[in-house]
């Protein structure tokens, strides 16, 4: 088993592109800011309609095709985290955050001149695609690490390092809009933004490249587990098991309950209480999105600390049951109570992050240590499917209940119904994950025949 | 294999460094805590 940390650490080869190993007396504390510094950085793209107004006006172009890099962005983030995975497991983390670092810095640059020379394409183009890229590697490249400094915590570790893509967005949102109304909307103004957020990312995101490193030794901590206890299943060995295919299940399923709430916060706390004696005014919604975002936030951290406590599977248990009862109580309840309504939301929304945070940890005790940020990179494909699930179902029917002539709660009475059957089946998918069979597990290497010979002789 | 050195503690200059990093990203993470805070309380003024 050591000698398959030494193969997978000498397998980095050498060089600046290469992880630098840990020199002596390097604290493991300095890993998560490395993570951080990425993760917040290519966060802001959950702040992408900060620019949407803007370059609607300026460049003459609807609120659809306005979303394209957005939409482009997330198709990208998706399919280089599931088909550059094993890439960024053989070239290590300081490898993963330069191609993350230059392809979303380059996109935000490309998207400026774009809007300097007004040229739209190259905005979907630069920002959707090769910003995209940036997101995939991005956001599988320090779990695998993190989860190696981190056998003992595996489940703190990556939930920092994620609750940083949700609070990408807190930071970019607000600042993003400030840049705007200082440079101006018209398209100068724009392209001027779009260079100081790739300039700025740039610089911001070089920390966690100069900073990331990877463990010494198998064993971290002294008194914790060895990175290499447990099976070890490689990536495309984890697709062929049924235990990949239950937590990708789990996965779409929670992610789906999650933006069920998140894709009509706003006009769905408007709706519920539209005909009370205290109706909720514009801002007041904004408010409730944004008091959303923190839970989504807290449970990214929160929940991912205590699974390392109560085991993956129970936590699950928690987010999937738990869950369903959240959306009963607001199907049954929601509309005769605000604070209730108010209280579901947020626990719904704090288990949609803890959920994200979550699966690294649960993906390590299955799969173990050897090509985790890989197997998290094609789980990832549920987080795409969910992202078009979601909003499909719950902008679907509240169309058609609207059509029908319905009004208020009960736009939303069937999604949610759908919502608890889903969750129902993501809760029956985490039952039925057991340990990997044996036949998946990597071979330990075998001794050479001069090493096996001095055993046999010194026993 | 040889007992790990990162596991001793971190010299002088590496506290400075995690000091340094946890700033790094921690600054900018409470102004987006800083400004959310400000937008959810517009939910009980609003």
């Amino acid at each position: 088993m050591r000698r398959l940390f030494n193969n997978h650490a000498n397998a980095y080869g050498s060089g600046f592109m290469s992880p630098p190993v840990a020199p002596p007396g390097w604290s493991r504390w300095l890993v998560p800011p490395a993570a951080l510094s990425v993760h917040l950085s290519i966060g802001q793209a959950y702040a992408w309609s900060v620019f949407k107004p803007p370059l609607e006006s300026a460049l003459g172009l609807s609120g659809t095709q306005s979303a394209l890099p957005f939409q482009l962005g997330i198709v990208m983030l998706g399919l280089s985290a599931a088909f550059g995975g094993t890439l960024v497991e053989r070239k290590g983390p300081r490898w993963a955050m330069t191609v993350a670092l230059v392809c979303f810095s380059s996109g935000f640059l490309l998207s400026a001149l774009g809007a300097s020379l007004e040229q739209y394409w190259l905005i979907v183009f630069g920002y959707g695609f090769v910003g995209g890229i940036g997101l995939g590697i991005g956001y599988i490249s320090p779990v695998s690490t993190l989860i190696k400094w981190f056998p003992d915590r595996p489940g703190m570790a990556t939930g920092i390092a994620i609750m940083g893509f949700g609070g990408g967005a807190l930071i970019a949102s607000p600042w993003s809009a400030q840049m705007l109304e200082s440079f101006g909307g018209d398209s100068s103004g724009i392209a001027l933004a779009f260079l100081v957020h790739g300039l700025s990312y740039a610089v911001f995101m070089l920390l966690g490249v100069l900073l990331v490193r990877v463990p010494r030794t198998e064993k971290p901590v002294e008194s914790g587990p060895s990175v290499l206890a447990g099976p070890q299943v490689s990536a495309n060995q984890a697709i062929r098991t049924p235990q990949f295919w239950c937590l990708w299940l789990v996965l779409c399923m929670n992610v789906t309950a999650g933006i069920g709430i998140l894709e009509k916060a706003a006009p769905m706390i408007t709706d519920f209480f539209a005909d009370s004696s205290t109706p909720v005014s514009v801002t007041a919604a904004a408010g409730f999105v944004a008091l959303l975002s923190a839970a989504n936030m807290a449970g990214r951290i929160g929940w991912s600390s205590t699974s390392d406590l109560i085991g993956r599977k129970n936590i699950y248990r928690v987010y999937l049951g738990v869950g369903a009862l959240m959306y009963a109580l607001i199907a049954l309840f929601g509309d005769s109570s605000k604070p209730l309504f108010v209280l579901c939301a947020l626990v719904i929304l704090s288990f949609y992050g803890g959920g994200f945070a979550t699966v690294p940890a649960y993906l390590k005790d299955l799969f173990g240590t050897y090509q985790v940020g890989a197997i998290h990179g094609r789980l990832l494909t549920a987080w795409s499917t969910a992202g078009v699930l979601g909003p499909l179902i719950v902008n679907w029917i509240a169309d058609r209940q609207e059509e029908a002539g319905r009004h208020g709660a009960s736009l939303y009475g069937l999604s949610f119904v759908i919502m608890i059957g889903l969750l129902v089946v993501g809760f029956v998918a985490n039952e039925l994950v057991r340990p990997v069979h044996p036949r998946h597990h990597v071979p330990a290497p075998k001794e050479p025949a001069h090493v096996q010979r001095q055993q046999s002789e010194s026993a | 294999m040889s007992s790990d050195s990162s596991q001793s503690p971190p010299s002088p200059d590496r506290r400075w460094l995690i000091a340094f990093a946890w700033v790094w990203v921690g600054l900018p993470l409470a102004y987006g805590l800083y400004e959310l805070v400000r937008k959810a309380t517009q939910l009980f003024t609003g």
